[in-house]
């Protein structure tokens, strides 16, 4: 048996936590690219764009995380794709992340008072550039703390991914629990890890909640 | 493609699912009332004269919100029996969804109790009931009254975070799933179906809260 100590077990919760951190911010970028997609669709003036849009932020926001990488992780390979762990993680949290940014953002779109659309009609602007100039950039600063705070949830979400066998924080301690056989320490840590990354985002949601709320 | 969607198992398998759903409405009603009651004395606590106790609970809610479920769920179940306290694996995680959501709800209760106008206690006050009436009678169901949308989206998704207890062996919907897959060797089929039950669980357990909360809490202030 192999003896660990204590900064062995630090080093390699570590070292996965590279990996916590990489799929957050790729699932992020992605969600965000893809959440700008649905968010089109959902303030869309076609109503079967709209309800299509309704339905899948519906879908995943009524179905559990775990659930849909399963079906990412089991499903793809029916329709012929090879899939690896890291491409399931990457696709679901994708996906469920697009969901609640569209949420979130479509919440800042309609809070807008309708003359700022008006205002862009009256000055000549067609649809595209009363969306990129007049109205995406108040709805994204209107829900700045929202989205942050979403971030959060995303990081923390990805511990589900050790389910479907991606390396990252948590399978990585599981691994490391069993051989060390010190749970405690092993899961404080991971804690810990979990708590540095999200604590210094939570207090700038908290930040830009104060600052929405003086204003 | 050379693939065929195959649901025959679905007949054998109604049973199995059936009870997986029971346990994890179990657990969401056990955990809802829980930490609802939970979160009441920690709203009370963050709002306590005493510096230590607000830190305390504050610290509490940090760390809560800041670590995955997952973790907390293995810290209960694999770290506690350290100390002697060996839970068996519902115990465990009806603890850890407890406490879990009492963070969440902590700030949600907070936020109800301090949109209740400073007015209501001082009229209480001056009708001469006592402080815990006043509590309990004027200020908490107002505050039930604003927070009740907030608390029935956090239950709706406290039900779908719980899918992750299947990991410490708690026979609830994703257990079964997962028990199913192996036997039928249908993985997609069955996680398909069960995505859908989750669906419907959440879709009505949302129907049932707002209703419920309209007749009992909104009907009962008017």
């Amino acid at each position: 048996m192999i003896e660990f100590t204590f900064w062995d077990i630090a080093r390699n919760l570590l070292l996965a936590a590279r990996w916590t951190v990489l799929l957050s911010i790729v699932a992020f970028a992605g969600g965000a690219i893809f959440g700008v997609a649905i968010l089109l669709a959902r303030i869309s003036k076609r109503k079967w764009l709209r309800r299509s849009a309704e339905y899948y932020i519906g879908l995943f926001q009524g179905t559990p995380l775990l659930m849909q990488l399963f079906l990412l992780f089991f499903g793809l390979p029916l329709l012929g794709f090879r899939i690896e762990a890291w491409t399931a993680a990457v696709l679901g949290l994708t996906l469920c992340a697009s969901a609640f940014l569209a949420e979130i953002w479509r919440g800042g779109v309609q809070s807008l008072p309708s003359g700022q659309w008006d205002a862009g009609s009256s000055l000549g602007l067609h649809y595209v550039a009363q969306l990129r100039l007049i109205i995406l950039p108040q709805a994204f600063a209107i829900t700045r703390a929202p989205t942050v705070g979403f971030l959060v949830q995303l990081i923390k979400s990805t511990a589900l991914t050790s389910i479907i066998g991606f390396e990252e924080l948590v399978r990585t301690s599981n691994a490391i629990n069993n051989a060390t056989f010190e749970p405690f320490t092993v899961y404080g840590l991971v804690a810990l890890i979990y708590f540095v990354l999200c604590y210094p985002l939570t207090r700038y949601t908290k930040k830009l909640e104060l600052r929405a709320a003086q204003r | 493609m050379g693939y065929a969607l195959d649901f025959g198992w679905l007949n054998g398998a109604i049973g199995m699912i059936a009870s997986g759903a029971v346990m994890t409405v179990f657990l969401i009603v056990v955990t809802s009332i829980a930490g609802t009651l939970l979160s009441i004395f920690g709203a009370i606590g963050r709002r306590s004269r005493h510096a230590i106790l607000r830190k305390l609970v504050a610290g509490y809610v940090e760390l809560i919100r800041n670590t995955p479920f997952l973790v907390q769920l293995f810290f209960i179940f694999f770290g506690l029996p350290r100390f002697g306290i060996r839970l068996d694996p519902v115990t465990a995680a009806i603890l850890a969804m407890t406490l879990n959501m009492a963070a969440y709800s902590t700030e949600i209760v907070g936020a109800g109790l301090d949109a209740v106008p400073k007015g209501q206690s001082e009229a209480a006050k001056a009708l001469g009931l006592r402080p815990r009436t006043i509590f309990i009678k004027i200020i908490l169901p107002q505050a039930l009254k604003v927070i009740f949308p907030a608390l029935t989206s956090q239950i709706v998704i406290m039900m779908l975070e719980s899918a992750v207890v299947s990991q410490i062996a708690v026979r609830e919907l994703t257990y079964e799933a997962d028990m199913l897959q192996a036997r039928t060797f249908r993985a997609f089929e069955t996680y398909f179906v069960v995505t859908l039950v989750y669906l419907g669980l959440s879709i009505a357990l949302r129907k049932l809260l707002y209703t419920a909360g309209r007749r009992s809490i909104a009907g009962g202030m008017a």
